[in-house]
């Protein structure tokens, strides 16, 4: 499956839901992301059912605090 | 207001901009603006918006300067170590232009504060350096209807949105605050200075741009800046109808303050405090 993931062009995602997505895509604090699908910001509790399609666009949201810590 | 000659001159290089003019000028001297959190973002600003002739300028933050801070707070100067921030940050604002009435505010934003203190001001500009006081500045911009420039940096990386009434907020895109236990320690995170100075002159760009009524703001979006990269990015992102604050079922209806550990001044997290300014 190829799906746009944050503007880029991935292809051969196995992952069928967004939950598995953060872990295919080694996203190393998913409870820092928040995740937009085709546009639509998704409710945290969303990313387990939330199924990916051919040609989804997928963009990752990193909570960033300040310049001290986050 | 009229311009006088010197300030004709000094604003020289804004007034034959098309969009600015003197008319534009006069209207930036007639704003208030105030920066929450006189640190990395907060500093550059803090100078650029003083130097542009934003008529007031206020301030807040309740720390004092550290060695630690100045690899990127470029407001603050080796010889301010140990000063309240607010003071620090004054004292160059008006020596870079005595135009500009600076107001200081030496103080914890909490939510018991920050709706009093925004009120006055035209244009909020969030400096701050966690997750508490952002969500405590986006749901106060939200219930006085104030306009606000959020910026966030880690490491390599930023971002920037504008928020105005009825645009995407920061609630739309990120619900809460992560648990508190999911935190990584201090230590781990770092950040490139210059990083600060890339967000900040943006927040300052938005804020200028917002009272001058001039070209696109960057609001129902996130520009996303990756340093190691050069690449910039922005993503539109659409009001969320689910969302809390601003959505159609709103669950939020008064501020609270999110309690988050703060950091002392050598990285080792301490103690539970209120969002610092």
């Amino acid at each position: 499956m190829k799906l746009t993931i944050n503007g880029q062009e991935v292809d051969g995602v196995a992952s069928n839901t967004v939950t598995d997505l953060l872990v295919e895509q080694k996203v190393k604090t998913p409870v820092y992301v928040s995740v937009e699908l085709n546009g639509e910001i998704l409710d945290r509790n969303q990313l387990d059912s939330a199924t990916l399609k051919d040609g989804d666009r997928v963009e990752f949201l990193y909570f960033m605090g300040g310049g001290q810590w986050n | 207001m009229e311009l006088n000659d010197e300030q004709i001159e000094r604003y020289s290089r804004h007034i034959i901009l098309e969009q600015i003019g003197a008319a534009g000028q006069e209207k930036r001297l007639s704003s208030k603006m105030l920066i929450i959190g006189a640190g990395g973002l907060g500093a550059p600003a803090g100078l650029y918006l003083a130097a542009a002739g934003v008529g007031a300028i206020g301030i807040a933050d309740m720390d004092r300067v550290d060695l630690t801070n100045l690899q990127r707070q470029v407001i603050h100067h080796t010889t301010d170590i140990g000063k309240e921030k607010v003071q620090s940050a004054a004292d160059k604002m008006r020596a870079i232009n005595p135009d500009v009435n600076v107001i200081t505010h030496r103080m914890f934003v909490n939510a018991a504060n920050i709706r009093g203190l925004i009120r006055p001001y035209d244009f909020v500009i969030d400096g701050t350096d966690n997750f508490a006081a952002k969500f405590l500045i986006n749901d106060a911009c939200f219930f006085e209807s104030k306009p606000f420039s959020h910026a966030g940096i880690l490491r390599f990386q930023g971002q920037i949105i504008t928020v105005v009434p009825g645009s995407t907020c920061f609630r739309c895109i990120f619900d809460a605050p992560p648990p508190p236990g999911t935190i990584p320690s201090c230590s781990q995170a770092g950040v490139l200075g210059a990083l600060a100075g890339v967000l900040g002159s943006l927040q300052a760009t938005e804020a200028i741009k917002y009272v001058l009524g001039i070209g696109q703001l960057l609001t129902n979006a996130v520009l996303t800046y990756d340093a190691l990269t050069m690449q910039f990015r922005k993503i539109d992102i659409a009001r969320n109808p689910r969302c809390r604050l601003c959505g159609k079922e709103p669950e939020i209806d008064e501020l609270t303050d999110e309690p988050l550990p703060a950091c002392d001044l050598r990285g080792r997290k301490t103690h539970e405090r209120a969002a610092n300014g």
